[in-house]
Parts: C-alpha cells; structure tokens; sequence
C-alpha cells in the first residue's frame, strides 16, 4: 500500500487511486435484481437491449452533473438546497436570452453561468460570513430565485436554436454528448477532489473547519468556491436541461426533485453528510442506481406513487447498510 | 511588573536578541480574562517550558503566538521586527509552528494530508501525492518513527499515541524558527517521550527556539532551560532551571506548596465485601480476565500503551462487551451488554477521551451534569415532576462538590478548561448515585492542583463506600492512589501487586518480564 511498484501500469494505478467505493456492488446488485425482475415480469429488455442501458445513463445526465457539484459542498460540510431552483432560472434564462438564434449562444451560455456564479458566491459568503447554517442559507437563496422567476416567468419562455440542441440529442460515434459531458464533469469533480490542492482543503474543511484553519487554509475561500462549482454544475444541468426541451420552464428545477435527489444520491454514493469524507465516483453510481431503478420501474410498469415508496426505501437501507458495515469495522 | 521581566531576561540572556518576543498581551473573553499584560522573551537555541495550573493563560499565550487568536492589545516581535497575525497561515509564513494540546488530525484522511494540509505540494497546479508522501516519509523519519506510522495511512486507523506523532511530524514540517508543543506528551508512552525529547534537543541545537507547556514537572526539569510561571493570566515569574527545584515551581504556580500529592491510602477497615467480579471474561480483544473489586478500594490498573487498558474499561462498561466468562455484581451474575445496562446498574465510567466521549460540548454545564439522571428516568417525569426544581438544587450542589469554576452554570461546556470539564463528567457520574466507578485516565493533560483536587475526590468517592478501578498511564500516579495494583500486558492481566508497590515491580509486569519468570516458577513447582 505504501509504495507503487513500478511493474504496475498508469491504468491500475489510477484504479488504486480511486479506491471503487464499495456502491459499485450495490449498482450491480440493483441493476442484476431488477433485469431479473425485467426477465420474468416484463419483457426483459433491460438485459436484452444495450439501448436501454444507455437510456438509463442519458436519463442521469442532469441528476448526475448536479450531484457532482452536490458531493462538493457536501464533502466541505455544507449543503445546497437552491441548485433546483438554480437549474430552473438556467433553463428559462438561457432559452429567453437564446431566443432561437444560434448566434446568441455563446452570450446566453455565459449569461446563465455568470448567475450561477452570483448564486454560488452568495451562497458561500451567507454561509462563511453571515454564520448562517447552510441548509438555511441555501434554502433562502431557493425561495429568492423561485420568487423571482415566479414574478418574471410563467410558461415556456424563448427557445433553443437546433444548433444548441446538438447538446442534448447529439451523439460521438455511438456515444451521446450528454454522457460524454456527465463523464467529464465527473472526471473534473474527481481531480478537484483529489488532485488538487482545493480538494484537499476542501476535505480539510468539511473534516474539522478549526483544524484547517490552524493549519493555515483559507477556509472561507475554500467553502465559497465550492458552493461556486455547485452552482455551475446546476447551470450546466440547466442547460442540458433546456436543450432537451427546447425551450425553458420555471418548473423544470422542483419537477426533477434536483436538490433533494443530489443530496440523496450523494449520500448513497458514500459521502457523508458531517463532510470531510466521500468522493464523485460513489455519487456517479448513486445515481446510476436512480436510473436503474427507474428504468426497471418502468419496465415493470409500477405505479408512480408506488415507485416513490419504492425509492425511498430502497434510500433508507443503502446508507443503513453502510452505517452498519462501517460500525463493524470500528468494533 | 515590565521591569522584573527586564530584569530576568536581561540577567540570562546578555545581549543576544530574542526569536520572538511578546509585549504587555491582553486577551479577554465572555466572563474570564485569560490574559493580562503579559510579556515574554524566547531566545535561538533555547527551551522554554511554560507552567501554571489551568486557566492560567498558557494555551492563550500560545494560540496568539500562532495566530489562531488576536489579542485585544499587546506587541508580537519576530527577531526584533514588529508582526501581527491575522490568521494561521501568516504565523506560519514568518516560521511559527505549534502542536495543539488537543488533537488536530482529520480522521478520514492519509498521514500525508494531515501533515501537509494547508500548504501540499503540487506540480503544474496539480496535487503532488508521490512528493507528499515522500515528504512526509522524510519527516517522519526525522522523528525516527517512520516503521510506525505510514504516510498513506489514515488517521483514523491511527493509536492516540500516533497521531500525536503525526502532530509533530506535522509541526517540524514546517521547519519553523519557533516551536511551540503545548503538552505534546499528554499521550505518549514511555519510549515516545524518549524519541520527542532527542527531537527536541536536536531541534534545540540547530538554533529552533522551543516553547515547551507541559504539566509534568519532572518532565520540565528533565529538557527545559528556562521556565516560566504564569498564574490567572498574569506573568508570575522566569527562573533558570539550575535555580529552582519542582517545589518552588508549584509553590509560584499554586501561590502555595502542595505537601503532598496525593491522599491517604485506604485502611483495611475501609475494605468491604466484592462489589464486581470477573471471572475467566474475554472478548473480541482481551483474554482471560480475572479480578475483584471490594467496596471502598482504588483498584490501579497500569500497563504500556496498547496494553488492553482501555479495553478493559470498556468491556466492563459495556461499551465493548465481555463475550464469554462471568461478571457478578454485588453478588449476582449479570452481563453488561451496552452502557444503558452499566448506568442503570450503578456503574460510572470516566473516559479518557472527555472530548468525544465524556462531555457534550455544545450543551450548558447544567445538562452535562444532568445527563446520567434523566437517562435513567422517562422523559416526562424529569421534566414534568419534580426534574427542574431537583436540577435547580442538585446542579449548585454537585458544581461545589466537584469545585467547578465558572460564573454560570448556563455556560457551553465546551468553554471550560480541560481541568474543569473533566469535573463536570466527575459530576455527571456522582449525580447518577453510582457506586462502581471506572477512571480511565482521570488526570492527562490536567494541571497540578486540578490533578490534586481529583485525587482527593477520588479518595472522597472511596470513603462513601464506592469501588473505583483507575485506569491510568502514569506511575506515580497509580502508585499514589491505588489500594491494589493490577499490571496489563497484552490484552491479560499479567499480575497483580500491593499497594505502594515499586515503579520497577509493575514495569516487570507490564514489559512481559515477571510473567515469564512466574510462568517458570510455576512450572518448577510442578515438577
């Protein structure tokens, strides 16, 4: 463990590096039990047909972007409960600013961002100079954003030009855009994480914000520019969102559960809510396993309000199984 | 008072100039002034040790020093040059470094991190893990204690003795001008101590100033140079070692002289019936535990870090249960599966840990004291019946008995000194009429008259017809209060002695060495 033998290549390397959180067996486990199901009950497409296995990745692109930003915050110990709202205000803002015109584009993509950094900006400073608890904080900033698109923006506002669309509906070869962008975001959520002085901090500061800050971090900065990449990864959501639509709704954000998803499928990906402990790629799978789950729901045609039951309980016994495991091995 | 300082340093020092100097500091906080007019010279090359009993300023001193606090006036030189810290970092920049009495290690993450958290190395913006690691191979191989401990281990996984190490792996890194250990061996056995203090004078002769805050004296005597005296936040005096003796120390740091330090003994007549017995008990950890605890009697147990000492605790607290063999409690048999079961039996246990495990910080002393009793009693009946007019009595009553001192007993635990805070978790365990008591580690890291103040209840408990086991790390301390002596040695009880026994007689035991030559005897008498 302690050293890296030079026999072993950069790709096993990397595999050590990131340690597979052990979620990845709980996704498998999901996906198996719910192919089975899909076998048996329905007509089992899940095993049969790869295209539904990509659907279940296209259908966790926005969840899956926003979560990153989600596990961030939640590793510095804070939490954001407005990127659902931030994600709503993306979508509607950018199809207005857009209006159709490819040539607004590029003017629209840095308007959206530019508020999601004020957002996360305002977050982070409510949070590390005003001392207030970030759920409230960040549940404040949700109920201003919600008041403000409410008063300005009431039905499917602008659209998209079909350039823009290339985003959402565009493939690589046989890969999507979108999973191509929800497996860099990743990626960059993972370099930020744990290869970068930031991520460090960052882990110092969710771990014991006191010890960080004797040990000379810039806490508040830190904590701040976390809530920024939060911000940003919901407004990359809202465009990926808007673009599928193909015109913005102040609805989109709330309808998708956004905030609460995030923080759910973090969670489940191993990331501890106290801070100081997690990483994206368990998130990456938490929300796979939404996907799947979705998809075998569907599959098997469970009622909706069924499904919901479903899904919480299916929440409530991954992180029990982990609190479990992990007081066994204290003991 | 600025011209004794004068005085003292100027006799001392001659005309070398000074790393770091304070000048008239002042710090107040809600209710307390921690430091009044204090000033301070630390010469290159020196250890300074710095005294006094709790509350006495030292820990403020020290986080000012290093920026973690900014008093409310006074003057900071660094080599004769005037300096302000507004945060951490910048104490750091200008070559302070510093290992917090408590510790400071994040959990979750790797050796490395810990030690370079605030200032990793990096290549093209990137986080450097290979330098890092390497670094920190580096450093802790400069304390000698790299087949210990690895950098790519996590903290968590760490001994308590360890992760001191790790602290002070971490506060070398930085390869600071200014040293400042505030009780760096609280925590550490024996050999540890031992390593720290070659560090420390290696350090010392590479010109490192050292601050040195420590409540053991002989220690004190042992590395230090200079010493100086702080009483109430106030500058009391700097003495040179050779000067001195450990009683002069005490009698400025207690403003009088301890004769002794610890109570009488218990008589034979004070000894009642078993209160606890334990028979042939083992668990996950500990083998073949055998003992009795009478009525009335402090019970030692000494024993080498990683000795099963805390385990033993916590198995007969329930914490970490015995699985097999058997426990009687007054006689009766009983398994305690969970610390509910142990309160509920009358049992008190005062952990070595009192920040995690024996105070909740954030909640006023009143609540922490109350905490036993309302978890004995259904919700509404402590609160509805008779719990704030018994709280209003009973919380006035045990603060006096256990001589806590705060303006108010409203106050955050968290607030109180660690003296102070562990005679709150003494009187959460009174409140709950326990009559078996379990110590681990009563006084670490406390100051000399606090020290003596537990002992003394300690003795007190024993007097009221308690049984008290007193798990504890320092010799003189089991040997001056203990009525019998138990010695642990991996995971087992290696033997047993009379009270007053030698420091040699219960090393023997600990180090494995008499247990061998009973082993031998035994099996000659068999032939």
């Amino acid at each position: 463990m302690t050293t890296v033998t030079a026999s072993e290549n950069g790709f096993r390397r990397i595999l050590r590096s990131i340690h597979i959180p052990p979620v990845y067996f709980f996704l498998i486990l999901v996906f198996l039990i719910g192919g089975t199901l899909d076998q048996i009950l329905a007509d089992g497409q899940i095993f049969k047909n790869p295209a539904i296995m990509l659907n279940i990745v296209v259908r966790s692109v926005a969840l899956g972007i926003v979560a990153v930003g989600q596990s961030l915050v939640i590793i510095g110990a804070s939490i954001d409960l407005s990127v659902a709202y931030t994600i709503s205000i993306t979508a509607v803002m950018s199809s207005y600013l857009m209006q159709g015109k490819t040539e607004n584009v590029p003017l629209a993509i840095l308007g959206v961002f530019g508020i999601g950094a004020l957002i996360g900006v305002a977050n982070g400073l409510t949070i590390t100079k005003l001392h207030v608890n970030p759920f409230i904080a960040t549940l404040g900033t949700s109920l201003i954003i919600k008041g403000i698109i409410n008063a300005t923006f009431s039905n499917y506002t602008g659209s998209v030009p079909e350039s823009f669309q290339f985003f959402g509906y565009g493939t690589i070869g046989p890969i999507p855009v979108s999973i191509i962008i929800l497996f860099l975001t990743v990626l960059a959520g993972w370099f930020i994480l744990a290869r970068t002085k930031f991520g460090s901090h960052l882990y110092g500061v969710g771990g014991n914000t006191e010890v960080a800050r004797l040990s000379g971090v810039r806490t508040d900065r830190v904590l701040i520019g976390a809530h920024v990449m939060c911000s940003m990864t919901a407004v990359l959501a809202g465009l990926f969102l808007v673009s599928l639509m193909q015109s913005g709704a102040p609805w989109v954000g709330p309808n998708g559960i956004y905030d609460l998803n995030s923080i759910a499928t973090t969670v489940i990906g191993g990331t501890a809510l106290a801070g100081g402990k997690g990483g994206v790629w368990g998130t990456l799978a938490g929300v796979l396993i939404f996907g799947v789950l979705d998809t075998t729901f569907n599959q098997l045609g469970v009622n909706p309000y069924l499904k919901t039951v479903l899904q919480g309980a299916i929440i409530v016994l991954a992180v029990a199984s982990y609190t479990i495991r992990s007081k066994k091995e204290v003991a | 008072m600025a011209n004794e300082i004068n005085q003292t340093s100027s006799q001392n020092s001659g005309n070398i100039q000074p790393t770091m100097e304070v000048q008239n500091i002042s710090k107040r906080f809600p209710g307390v002034v921690a430091l009044d007019d204090v000033s301070l010279q630390f010469f290159p090359g020196e250890i300074h040790a710095i005294v006094g009993e709790n509350g006495a300023g030292k820990s403020t001193l020290m986080k000012i020093m290093s920026g973690a606090y900014i008093p409310d006036s006074g003057k900071i030189y660094l080599d004769g040059g005037k300096v302000s810290f507004a945060h951490p970092r910048e104490a750091q920049k200008k070559g302070i470094s510093i290992i917090y009495q408590e510790f400071n290690l994040l959990p979750e993450r790797t050796v490395a991190h810990n030690i370079f958290l605030g200032r990793e190395p990096s290549k093209f913006g990137a986080l450097d893990v290979r330098q890092m690691n390497k670094q920190a191979r580096e450093v802790l191989m400069e304390i000698g204690v790299e087949k210990m401990v690895s950098p790519t281990a996590l903290a968590s996984g760490l001994s308590v003795a360890e992760q001191q190490l790790v602290e002070i792996a971490k506060a070398i890194s930085f390869n600071a001008k200014v040293l400042i250990m505030d009780e760096p061996t609280a925590a550490l056995s024996f050999t540890e101590v031992k390593l720290l203090h070659d560090l420390v004078s290696r350090l010392k002769q590479k010109g490192m100033s050292i601050i040195f805050i420590s409540h053991r004296l002989v220690e004190v005597f042992d590395i230090a140079e200079k010493i100086t005296v702080l009483k109430d936040g106030k500058f009391i005096k700097t003495v040179d070692k050779k000067d001195v003796t450990p009683a002069d120390i005490v009698y400025l740091m207690v403003g009088r002289t301890l004769d002794h330090y610890f109570p009488p003994l218990g008589k034979p007549e004070d000894f009642g019936e078993v209160v606890l017995k334990i028979n042939d008990a083992s668990n996950e950890c500990l083998k073949d535990i055998n003992f009795e605890l009478r009525k009335g009697e402090v019970l030692g147990v000494a024993g080498l870090q990683g000795s099963g000492r805390t385990e033993l605790a916590q198995a007969l607290f329930g914490v970490v249960p015995f699985k097999s063999g058997k426990m009687e409690l007054h006689g009766k048999g009983i398994a305690i599966k969970s610390p509910a079961k142990a309160i509920k039996n009358k049992m008190g246990f005062v952990t070595e840990d009192r920040k995690s495990e024996g105070i909740t910080p954030r909640q006023p002393i009143r609540d922490n004291m109350l905490l036993t009793v309302r978890s004995t009693q259904f919700l509404l009946s402590s609160i509805l019946k008779d719990g704030i007019r018994k709280s209003r009595k009973l919380v006035p009553m045990l603060g006096k008995q256990v001589d806590i001192r705060t303006d108010s007993f409203d106050r955050e635990a968290q607030f109180l000194s660690g003296g102070n805070q562990q005679k709150v978790v003494l009187a959460k365990w009174l409140a709950s009429d326990a009559d078996v008591f379990i110590f681990d580690e009563p006084t670490r890291g406390i100051d000399v008259e606090s020290k003596a103040s537990i002992h003394d209840m300690i003795r007190d408990l024993t007097r009221r017809g308690i049984a008290v086991l007193m798990i504890s790390s320092e010799l003189p301390e089991i040997i001056g209060m203990s009525d019998r002596i138990l010695v642990m040695a991996e995971w087992q009880i290696a033997g047993e002695l009379p009270a007053k026994s030698s420091e040699q007689a219960i090393m023997l035991f600990a180090t494995g060495h008499s247990k061998n030559a009973q082993k031998n005897s035994e099996l000659a008498g068999k032939e």
